[in-house]
C-alpha cells in the first residue's frame, strides 16, 4: 500500500513541498538458516520538511528495520530493495563512504537507549565537539560554543557544566536530550527517532515529546517518530503510518487515523493506548463492590527506611543516599495496592525491602503478625512460599540453563520436598495451564520463548505454591502493549480466583488503574499520596499526583498538543542532596515558603488514605 | 525475528556446535588433535619398540621411512616416534589432570567468593592475590624437591597450584555479574538455600566460559610441564615427556638435529591445535558471532 504525501491535503501545506525522504516499494529481507525472512514488504511513504511522520506497530512489525534498511545499517544478513530518495537522491545501495556522509550530516538518528548510544568514557562535550568538528571544520573553541548552544536548544539545564560531565552522571531524560543534540549537530534535513521515549518515565516522556514538537516547528526538518504507542504520537505527528508484519496497513493524517481508523488492527492499537486499556477495568468491579472492611492486615510496614552509604574511593567520605524514607503502609489480605512514581522514587527498593530481599536500615516489616527482620534465615526461607515476586525483566528472571519445567518446579523442590517426580510434574503442568501456557513448552529454554511467554513462566513459578502475597515489580514494562494487556488480565484473573494480595509496582498509571484498589504515590523515596484508585484519578490531591496524571499521553490529536505545550521542563533533584522541607517543592508549581521549611506531615483525610503536602487543602 | 526463534529449536550448546563446525580451522584442529591423542594412546600396542627399549643396531639413526625407525633413534637407540608419542601421552595426561584439579578448585573458590561477597569475598580473594605474588617457579621447585622428584602426582599438584588462581578470578568476576541478574534474586525470593543457588544457578551458568578457558589452560599446562622437564625438575629419564625429549635433543642439536626437531614439532603442532580449537570454542560460545 502506498502512502503518498500528495493525496493528503494536510501535509501538502507543509513548508517544503518536495519530500525530504521518499520511499517506494521498500523491502527488507534477512537471510536466516530457515530461509529468507521478509521483515518489511513493499512500503511506500514520504516525509516533508517541517512534518512529523509517526510510524507505529508492535514489536516485530518491521518499523525499525525499515529505517535501518534505508540508512544501510542492517545486520550482516539483511538487505534492502526498492527505492529510497533523500532530497531526490537515491541513497539505497550507495557505497559505504557516501552513506557515512549521508548519516549524521543529512540524517540524524536517536535511539531508544540513550546510555548505550553514548560512549561511557568521553564527556558529553567531547562527544558533541567530535561530531561538530567532523561536519563543520570548526576550531575547538567554536565547536565548544556551538555544542553549548545545541544543548541549550534541546533545553539541557546548566549546559556549560553538562559539557564536562560523563554520560553516567546524567539522568535518562538528560541523556536522551544529549542524543538529540548530537543528532542535530550536522544540521540534518531529516531526524529519525526510534522509540526515543520508551525507556523513560511518563513525565520525562512528555518533556521529550514536547521537545520533538518544538523542533519540528522551529527547525523545519523532517521528523520520523517510530513508536509502539499511538498516544505518544498524538501531540507530535502530522501523519501516521501503521505497520503490521512488515506491511503498511494504514496511513493518513493523524486526526483521521486516530479518530476514524479504517483498519481493525489500528483500532486495536488505539484501544490499547487509551488509559484504562479499553478492556473493562478489572479493578473497578473490585473497587465498587462493597468489601468487608474488617479484612485483616496482611503486610504492615512501619517507618520503613533504606539508606545506602556511597563511598567515593577507598578513603573518601561516605555520602548517605536515602532510597526510601519513613514508609508506613498496611496491605490488607486480598488487596491490590499500586505503587507509582518515577525511576529513582524508591519503588523497587520498597518491593525488595518489604520481602527482606534487601535489609532495611530502619523500621519494621510485619507479615501476618511475624516480624521478618527478627526471623532466622531458615524460618524466613520457609515463609517465602507465601511471599512471591515477579520481576521487570521477563527473560533475565529465568535461569538460562533451565527448562521451563525445571524453573516452575524449583519452588516445589524447595518447599514440597516430599513430592515425587510424577506429582511434581503434574503440579507444573497445572501451573502452566493456569497462566495459559501449553504443556508443550515445558521442555523449552527461556530464550526460545517470547517476552510475554517468559513473564507467564515467571508468574507460574510465583503461583505454583499458592502464595498469599504477590509483589509485581514493573512486571510488564519490558513487554509490548498487546502483551502487557494479556499479562495484566492474567494477573487480575489470578487475583480474583485465589484471593492473593498484590503489591503492584509500575510507572504506568493506566495499568495501575486497571488492577489496583488503592494507589501509593512515591517521590524521592517518600510517600506523597495514598488514595483509592478512583479518587486518585478523579480528584488527585497532591500536586505531584496531578503532574503524573497530566503527563499521560492521550490518543487525541485535538487535545494532546495543548497538553504537551503545558509540560514543564525539569528533573527530579538528586537523592544524594534532596531539597529541604518537602522534597517535591523544587518541581512544584504550588510551592510556598512553608514547603522549604518543614517536611509536610502525613495527614489522613479518610481511612486508608493519606497525603503529605502543606497546601493540599488550599489548592484543591 | 521472533518467528524464526519459534520455528527452530536453538540452544546455547547446539548453536555453539553449529558455529564450531562452520569454523574450518577449529574443526581441522580438533580432528588432528584427536588423531594425535589416539596415536599416543595406541602407541605401545602399535609399535614393536617400547619407550625404553634399546636397539643397539641403530644408534642415533636419522629419520627414514624405509628404516626400522621412521623418525629415527636417539643416542641409545631408542625409537623417537615411540618416545615422542609416550611424551605426548604423559604431557597430555599431566595437563588434563592439572587443568581438571585447578578448574575444580578455581570454580568453587571463585563462585563461593563471588556469591558470599563482603568480608568473605575480600579474604578469599586477598589469599589469591598473595599466592599470585609468590614467584610461582620457586613454589613449584620447592614442591618438586620436597617430594619425590618426577612423581606424576606431585607434578600435577604443582601445576594445579598455579593454575587455579586465574580460574578463581575469572569465575568470581562472572559470579559477580550473575549475582546482579534477576534470576538469582528470583531464586533467593523463592527461598532457595545459598548452597543450592551456588550449585544449581551459579555454577551451570559459568561453565560455558570455564569450558572455553579450559581449552586454553591445557596448552599452558603442557608448555609449563615441558619447561619444568627441560629444567630437569619434571619427568625423569627413562620416562619420556615432550620437555625432557627436547632437552635431551637440544644437547645433540649440532650432530643429530632430528632428535630435537621431532618432539619440538610435535609440541608446536599440539599447542597450535589446542589454541585453534580453544579460539574456535570461544567464538562459538559468543552469541554475537551468530
Amino acid at each position: 500500500m502506498a502512502c503518498a504525501m500528495l493525496s493528503i491535503p494536510a501535509s501538502a501545506e507543509s513548508p517544503g513541498a518536495t519530500p525530504v525522504l521518499s520511499l517506494s516499494g521498500l523491502s527488507v529481507t534477512f537471510d536466516t538458516p530457515q530461509g529468507p525472512l521478509r521483515a518489511v514488504q513493499e512500503v511506500t511513504l514520504s516525509v516533508s520538511r517541517g512534518e512529523c511522520l509517526g510510524v507505529v506497530g508492535e514489536s516485530g512489525a518491521g518499523k525499525s528495520q525499515l529505517f535501518l534498511g534505508v540508512l544501510g545499517l542492517l545486520a550482516a544478513n539483511g538487505r534492502a530493495a526498492g527505492s529510497a530518495r533523500l532530497d531526490g537522491q537515491e541513497i539505497l545501495g550507495l557505497p559505504a563512504a557516501a552513506l557515512d556522509r549521508v548519516r549524521g550530516a543529512r540524517v540524524g538518528m536517536v535511539f531508544q537507549d540513550p546510555m548505550t548510544s553514548l560512549t561511557p568514557h568521553l564527556t558529553v562535550g567531547e562527544q558533541l565537539i567530535e561530531v561538530l568538528r567532523r561536519h563543520g571544520r570548526l576550531t575547538r573553541a567554536a565547536a565548544r560554543e556551538r555544542a553549548q548552544t545545541l544543548l541549550e536548544r534541546v533545553h539541557v539545564s546548566d549546559a556549560a557544566r553538562r559539557l564536562a560531565q560523563y554520560p553516567h552522571e546524567l539522568s535518562g531524560g538528560m541523556r536522551q536530550r544529549v542524543m538529540i543534540a548530537i543528532a542535530l549537530a550536522g544540521e540534518p534535513q531529516l531526524l529519525i527517532a526510534d522509540e526515543p521515549t520508551t525507556s523513560l518515565d511518563v513525565t520525562i516522556q512528555a518533556q521529550i515529546l514536547a521537545l520533538f514538537a518544538e523542533l519540528k516547528r522551529t527547525r523545519a526538518l523532517g521528523l520520523v517518530l517510530i513508536t509502539h504507542d499511538l498516544a505518544a504520537l498524538a501531540g507530535v505527528a502530522d501523519r501516521v503510518a501503521v505497520l503490521r508484519h512488515g506491511r503498511l496497513i494504514e496511513c493518513g493524517p493523524v486526526a483521521a487515523v486516530l479518530k476514524a481508523p479504517r483498519d481493525p488492527y489500528t483500532r486495536a492499537l488505539l484501544r490499547d493506548a487509551e488509559p484504562g486499556g479499553g478492556v473493562p477495568p478489572a479493578a473497578s468491579a473490585a473497587v465498587d463492590a462493597p468489601r468487608p472492611p474488617e479484612r485483616t492486615a496482611a503486610l504492615t510496614l512501619t517507618d520503613l527506611g533504606v539508606q545506602y552509604d556511597i563511598r567515593r574511593g577507598w578513603l573518601g567520605a561516605a555520602a548517605r543516599l536515602d532510597a526510601l524514607t519513613a514508609v508506613n503502609l498496611t496491605l490488607r489480605a486480598g488487596e491490590a495496592l499500586g505503587v507509582v512514581g518515577e525511576s529513582g522514587s524508591g519503588k523497587s527498593t520498597l518491593a525488595r525491602a518489604a520481602l527482606r530481599l534487601l535489609e532495611a536500615s530502619s523500621g519494621r516489616v510485619v507479615w501476618m503478625g511475624r516480624e521478618l527482620a527478627a526471623l532466622p534465615a531458615r524460618e524466613l526461607r520457609g515463609l517465602r512460599r507465601d511471599l512471591q515476586i515477579i520481576f521487570q525483566d521477563p527473560l533475565g528472571s529465568l535461569d538460562p540453563r533451565m527448562t521451563v519445567a525445571e524453573i516452575v518446579a524449583e519452588p516445589l523442590r524447595v518447599h514440597e520436598r516430599s513430592l515425587d517426580a510424577g506429582s511434581r510434574g503434574a503440579a507444573v503442568t497445572a501451573a502452566l495451564a493456569r497462566v495459559g501456557l501449553s504443556p508443550g513448552l515445558a521442555d523449552r529454554y527461556p530464550h526460545e520463548l517470547s517476552g510475554g511467554q517468559c513473564q507467564r513462566v515467571g508468574i507460574a513459578r510465583a503461583m505454583v505454591l499458592g502464595p498469599r502475597l504477590l509483589v509485581c515489580d514493573e512486571p510488564v514494562s519490558a513487554l509490548d502493549v498487546p502483551t502487557q494487556q494479556q499479562v495484566i488480565t492474567l494477573l487480575a484473573e489470578l487475583r480474583e480466583s485465589s484471593g492473593l494480595a498484590l503489591l503492584f509496582i509500575s510507572h504506568n498509571l493506566a495499568l495501575v488503574r486497571r488492577l489496583c484498589e488503592r494507589v501509593l504515590v512515591l517521590y524521592l523515596g517518600r510517600m506523597m499520596e495514598l488514595a483509592p484508585t478512583a479518587t486518585l484519578f478523579a480528584a488527585p490531591r497532591h500536586p505531584y499526583s496531578r503532574e503524573l496524571l497530566a503527563a499521560i499521553p492521550v490518543a487525541d490529536p485535538d487535545i494532546q498538543p495543548a497538553r504537551l505545550a503545558r509540560v514543564r521542563v525539569g528533573e527530579p533533584p538528586s537523592p544524594l542532596s534532596p531539597p529541604s522541607g518537602c522534597v517535591y517543592r523544587t518541581s512544584c508549581a504550588q510551592a510556598g515558603a512553608v514547603c522549604a521549611e518543614r517536611v509536610p506531615e502525613w495527614e489522613e483525610p479518610g481511612a486508608g488514605e493519606g497525603i503529605a503536602c502543606h497546601r493540599w487543602r488550599e489548592i484543591s | 525475528m521472533s518467528e524464526v526463534a519459534l520455528v527452530a529449536r536453538r540452544g546455547l550448546w547446539s548453536d555453539a556446535r553449529r558455529r564450531l563446525r562452520g569454523n574450518r580451522a577449529a574443526a581441522a584442529a580438533l580432528v588432528l588433535l584427536a588423531a594425535i591423542a589416539l596415536a599416543a594412546l595406541m602407541a605401545p600396542a602399535l609399535s614393536p619398540w617400547g619407550y625404553d627399549s634399546l636397539d643397539w643396531q641403530h644408534l642415533a639413526q636419522p629419520p627414514s621411512l624405509t628404516a626400522a625407525h621412521w623418525l629415527g633413534t636417539d643416542r641409545l637407540g631408542r625409537d623417537l616416534l615411540v618416545r615422542t608419542l609416550h611424551g605426548v601421552r604423559l604431557s597430555l595426561l599431566l595437563a588434563v589432570l592439572a587443568s581438571a584439579v585447578s578448574l575444580l578448585i578455581g570454580v568453587l573458590w571463585g563462585a563461593v567468593a563471588g556469591l558470599a561477597g563482603g568480608r568473605i569475598d575480600g579474604a578469599m580473594m586477598r589469599f589469591v592475590d598473595v599466592l599470585y605474588s609468590l614467584p610461582y617457579l620457586f613454589v613449584v621447585i620447592i614442591l618438586t624437591t620436597l617430594f619425590t622428584r618426577g612423581s606424576l602426582m606431585v607434578l600435577a599438584l604443582a601445576l594445579a597450584a598455579v593454575g587455579w588462581l586465574t580460574t578463581a578470578r575469572i569465575v568470581r568476576a562472572q559470579t559477580l555479574a550473575l549475582k546482579r541478574r534477576e534470576f538469582i534474586e528470583a531464586a533467593r525470593a523463592l527461598g532457595v538455600p545459598p548452597h543450592s543457588i551456588l550449585v544449581r544457578h551459579v555454577v551451570p551458568n559459568v561453565l560455558g566460559q570455564v569450558a572455553v578457558y579450559a581449552t586454553l589452560i591445557v596448552p599452558q599446562m603442557i608448555l609449563f610441564e615441558s619447561f619444568l622437564s627441560f629444567l630437569g625438575l619434571g619427568v625423569q629419564e627413562p620416562q619420556a615427556s615432550l620437555g625432557n625429549l627436547i632437552f635431551a635433543g637440544a644437547q645433540e642439536m649440532e650432530s643429530a638435529p632430528w632428535m630435537v626437531l621431532v618432539p619440538a614439532i610435535t609440541l608446536v603442532l599440539l599447542l597450535l591445535c589446542l589454541n585453534l580449537f580453544g579460539d574456535g570454542l570461544r567464538d562459538a560460545f559468543d552469541p554475537r558471532e551468530r
